[in-house]
């Protein structure tokens, strides 16, 4: 196994809740509350999870858009919390960061051309004479033609602004790209495009991906490892054959009988959860998951299962399991 | 058996500045009682729209019906009154949305939301039709529905509410419930819960069901009869394990193939290529041509029919076609 | 590149390159719009009337003439003439530069130090946002025109010039104007900031100048070209009032505000409408027709209408 391009350990990310006329902290959602990760080079990690489990946070943390409370994460050795200013900046490009929205997350007033060529001329990594050149490059190997560069984000379709933005991270030749929900704005036709794209790119490039999804077949198609969520804990992690066999935790195989397949009549075991995701500023105590879970005993009202090695490579944070 | 609700034609078009858009072109469809049929497509191809037309909520200045027949329990839905409609809507004919959160009143509570349209509709007391709410919120799987009935919409999860609007989507005992992506802004876990429960209230009234999704799974799992939609038209129909089966149209074909499925991990996943056409840029031709791998000369000069393909299904495409 | 082609925007019909533009979409849809094109057509009238017409008026010395003392309109004179024998359209041409200048100008000044005090405070945040903010409400929660009647009483008890009181008044316009400005710009900041092209340039590793200069503030131009057009019609009417009242620009130097003022007695207004009625009308036909430009423009600009 090559080694570890990005590790978190134990990492904390609370935001505060603000009430009252002085905007006084009166509380806080621990939106990701102690997770730890690591991605290998070349190996895409698939974080599944539902609403409030705190995923796309662990992505934002990452990115440092969102500040961390407590824990490290480590990038090609280098303590990205710890980073500032210009030394940050420049540690960038190594880093992307692709968004859920393809609406929102590109300029309306920036022709794609120039979008995708800014960030190169602002690191050096193309001068004023190439940079146009280097964006079509980066333009035609998401699949979009040259001639598209001087159009604005509002002449294209979501699936071909998912594209551009692909576009605008991958012409920074990053290591490793963080995709938040890439293409659960995008319709299924669409989708294997953009997924088939991902696919590509990192056999040619030998990226890493931390996959960010809520949709577990488009998961268990991209990813090499996953990791399941819970309210921000991790509940099991481990390689996609294994976890999506034979689940360990109660919550994944829940999620996995959850997941309606287009194959019509096919009987199945399902578990169907009762209740609702409880909310994130007001967990459950113990483990967060035994409001729902059909096999919780006593144990788990009080006392937090720890994540602990279940052989194999595969991690699991449960008391029965 | 005679159909419930019988759509013949129909036409829905928006004027907008580039021209005449046909969000729906020619869409006909039957449900029968007690059964559950499916439209899927994906975003712009007028699955939402024929809903809405045939609820009446298609309204100016832009969009209008512009042709065809909606016949309901043998009465025609589009030659009705503004105030026959209102008498059918949410008493024989119901429906529920996407957003459950914006279909509610935000400053009314649960109760009275759902015990509305049964004073409404049923002339019950107020009394009454607040027992019945209650006892309404416990059928639709709420615990604790006393309090529930005194909640706001704001104080409950989009689950919950999407349970709410089915509560009062059901209060009427409707024969046909029409669910526009009822589950597409939920979670998995809550979407399996939703979908349940419509299967079972469906089992207990033995109600009809048109729900309109863009998920293959959804539909495998609930529809006897599907419809598959592409750019305002209906290019593929059938029952839904033949369907499933063999898919007879490209465009399902492709459809079917490019979705990655659980257990069945592919090394590189199909994939329709080309963006969905702009409706209002449609040549003569099929509007799928320009993405069909199969795609001949006539595809793109002359329309094709739907037309019967073995029992029980039917595809536009003139691969399948009588002279083809 | 995109706040020079702002200007396009303004003016419909300006010449346009084949690369579709969201300058270039929204000015043709400001010329589909028929009360934004009659609002233009009525504004560019009187500014063309009011800066080229008294070069060609035979009376435009404003030379006191006794022998023609309130004349109604004539032939000679189309509106008639005031109390010093001073020919009344001329006058309100003479006038409208000046109500015009002082409406441009104050507006462009609060425009301007509303901009960048509400950017500042907007893309700073911390203490100088705090600090900003507690100046721009301390401001707004007084009453503006009892402060500028103040700053007037003040202006003549001090005998400032009447030549330089025109710039001072327009100043005076800018300092009320410009807090409700600051606010609405540091609003559309702090959204800006949370969006997610915004986060996107964080991500990317842009400079922080190309991400003030080339994102953040390209976004803000339709605003405050909306803002601004608005509040040229607020900056004339408040022009009008004050000098109305003798406390903005006074006489001998004419304004729309201080031509109402000298035709304030019962006799005057009864029997010499022609004195009134065309400052009056030209207040109302100017502050409509930029209203009716602005509301046009803001329709057309309003980035929420498209994707």
């Amino acid at each position: 196994m090559s080694e570890a391009l990005l590790e978190i350990e134990d990492l904390k990310t609370y935001f505060p809740i603000k009430s009252g006329l002085l905007g006084r902290t009166t509380g806080q959602v621990k939106a990701v509350d102690g997770i730890s990760l690591t991605i290998r080079e070349g190996e895409t990690f698939g974080l599944v999870g539902e609403s409030g489990s705190g995923k796309s946070t662990v992505g934002k943390s990452i990115v440092r858009l969102a500040a961390k409370t407590a824990g490290t994460i480590r990038f090609m050795g280098e303590d990205l919390h710890a980073l500032h200013g210009e030394r940050l900046r420049q540690l960038r490009p190594k880093l992307q960061l692709i968004f859920q929205d393809p609406y929102s997350s590109l300029n309306p007033r920036v022709r794609v051309g120039d979008a995708i060529g800014e960030p190169l001329l602002d690191h050096g990594l193309a001068s004023k004479a190439d940079v146009r050149e280097k964006a079509l490059q980066a333009l035609e190997s998401c699949g979009l033609s040259a001639y598209q560069a001087d159009r604005l984000p509002h002449e294209f379709s979501g699936g071909q602004r998912q594209r551009i933005g692909i576009a605008r991270a991958l012409a920074l030749d990053p290591k490793l790209i963080i995709a938040d929900e890439p293409v659960s704005a995008l319709d299924v036709s669409i989708q294997a495009q953009i997924i088939n794209l991902f696919r590509r790119l990192q056999q040619e490039r030998g990226l890493s991906y931390l996959f960010i999804s809520h949709d577990l077949s488009v998961v268990e198609h991209l990813c090499d490892r996953i990791g399941v969520m819970y309210l921000g804990s991790m509940m099991e992690t481990g390689p996609r054959e294994e976890l999506f066999r034979s689940p360990l935790h109660p919550y994944t195989k829940a999620l996995l009988s959850a997941v309606p397949i287009p194959i019509p009549k096919l009987k199945r075991e399902r578990i169907v959860l009762k209740g609702d995701i409880p909310d994130p500023s007001n967990p459950p105590s113990g483990c967060k998951f035994h409001t729902r879970c059909p096999f919780a005993v006593e144990r788990c009202v009080h006392e937090a299962p720890e994540l602990r090695s279940a052989g194999g490579g595969r991690q699991v944070a449960c008391h029965l399991a | 058996m005679e159909a419930l609700l019988d759509i013949r034609e129909l036409q829905t078009h928006f004027q907008t500045e580039a021209g005449v858009l046909r969000a729906v072109d020619g869409v006909s469809l039957r449900v029968r009682e007690g059964e559950t049929v499916c439209i899927v497509g994906e975003s712009g191809c007028g699955k939402s729209m024929t809903a809405m037309s045939v609820l009446g909520l298609v309204e100016g200045p832009s969009g209008k019906v512009a042709g065809g027949e909606v016949r309901f329990g043998g009465r025609d839905l589009l030659r009705m009154s503004r105030q026959e409609l209102r008498t059918l809507r949410g008493h024989e004919l119901s429906m529920i949305f996407q957003e459950p959160m914006s279909s509610l009143n935000p400053v009314l509570t649960i109760g009275r939301q759902i015990a509305e349209p049964l004073r409404e509709h049923l002339r019950l007391g107020r009394k009454e039709a607040m027992r019945r709410a209650v006892e309404l919120i416990r059928e639709v799987g709420i615990s604790r529905p006393e309090q529930i009935a005194d909640a706001y919409p704001h104080e409950l999860s989009g689950g919950m509410l999407q349970r709410v609007m089915i509560a009062i989507a059901v209060s009427c005992k409707p024969k046909l419930l029409i669910a526009d992506e009822p589950t597409t802004a939920l979670d998995v876990t809550i979407q399996a819960q939703i979908l349940d429960l419509l299967r079972g209230l469906q089992a207990k009234s033995g109600m009809a069901l048109l729900l309109i999704t863009h998920d293959l799974g959804v539909v495998a799992e609930m529809a006897d009869y599907v419809i598959v939609m592409y750019a305002g038209k209906v290019v593929e129909e059938g029952e839904v394990e033949r369907l499933f089966r063999e898919p007879r149209h490209p465009y399902t074909q492709g459809l079917l193939r490019s979705k990655p499925v659980l257990g069945q991990v592919r090394e590189e996943l199909y994939s329709i290529p080309g963006q969905v056409p702009n409706p209002l840029e449609l040549g003569a031709g099929c509007a799928f041509a320009d993405r069909c791998e199969f795609a001949m000369d006539r595809c793109r000069r002359q329309e094709p029919p739907l037309a019967p393909v073995g029992s029980d299904q039917q595809a536009a495409c003139w691969l399948h076609g009588k002279e083809g | 590149m995109s706040v020079a082609n702002g200007r396009l925007a303004v003016q419909p019909g300006a010449g346009r390159s084949k690369r579709s533009s969201i300058w270039g979409d929204a000015a043709r849809r400001l010329i589909r719009n028929k009360l934004a094109v009659s609002g233009f057509l009525v504004v560019a009238l009187m500014f063309a009337a009011c800066f080229l017409g008294p070069l060609f008026s035979p009376y435009a010395d404003n030379k006191i003439n006794m022998a023609q003392m309130n004349r109604p309109p004539s032939a000679s004179h189309w509106l008639g003439t005031d109390a010093l024998g001073r020919d009344v359209l001329t006058r309100v041409l003479q006038a409208g530069r000046i109500s015009l200048t002082v409406g441009l100008a104050s507006m462009g000044l609060s425009v301007a130090l509303g901009a960048l005090l509400g950017i500042v405070a907007g893309y700073y945040r911390g203490i100088v946002d705090q600090l900003i903010m507690r100046l721009a409400d301390l401001l707004l929660t007084i009453p503006s025109l009892p402060l500028l009647f103040i700053a007037g009483a003040l202006l003549s008890e001090w005998k400032v010039p009447p030549d330089s009181r025109m710039y001072i008044v327009m100043i005076m316009l800018a300092v009320v104007g410009w807090p409700g400005l600051a606010r609405m710009v540091r609003g559309q900041i702090l959204s800006l900031r949370e969006r997610e092209f915004m986060q996107a340039t964080t991500v990317l590793g842009l400079r922080g100048r190309r991400r003030l200069l080339g994102h953040l503030l390209p976004n803000l131009v339709p605003l405050l070209i909306v803002i601004a057009t608005l509040n040229i019609g607020g900056a004339i009417l408040s022009e009008s009032v004050l000098s109305f009242f003798g406390l903005g620009v006074t006489p001998p130097t004419p304004t729309w505000g201080n031509m109402i003022d000298a035709a304030n007695n019962m006799i005057d207004f009864e029997k010499r409408p022609w004195l009134w009625i065309p400052p009056g009308f030209s207040i109302f036909a100017t502050v409509i027709a930029i209203n009716l430009f602005g509301d046009a423009l803001r329709d057309v600009l309003d980035p929420k209408q498209r994707r």
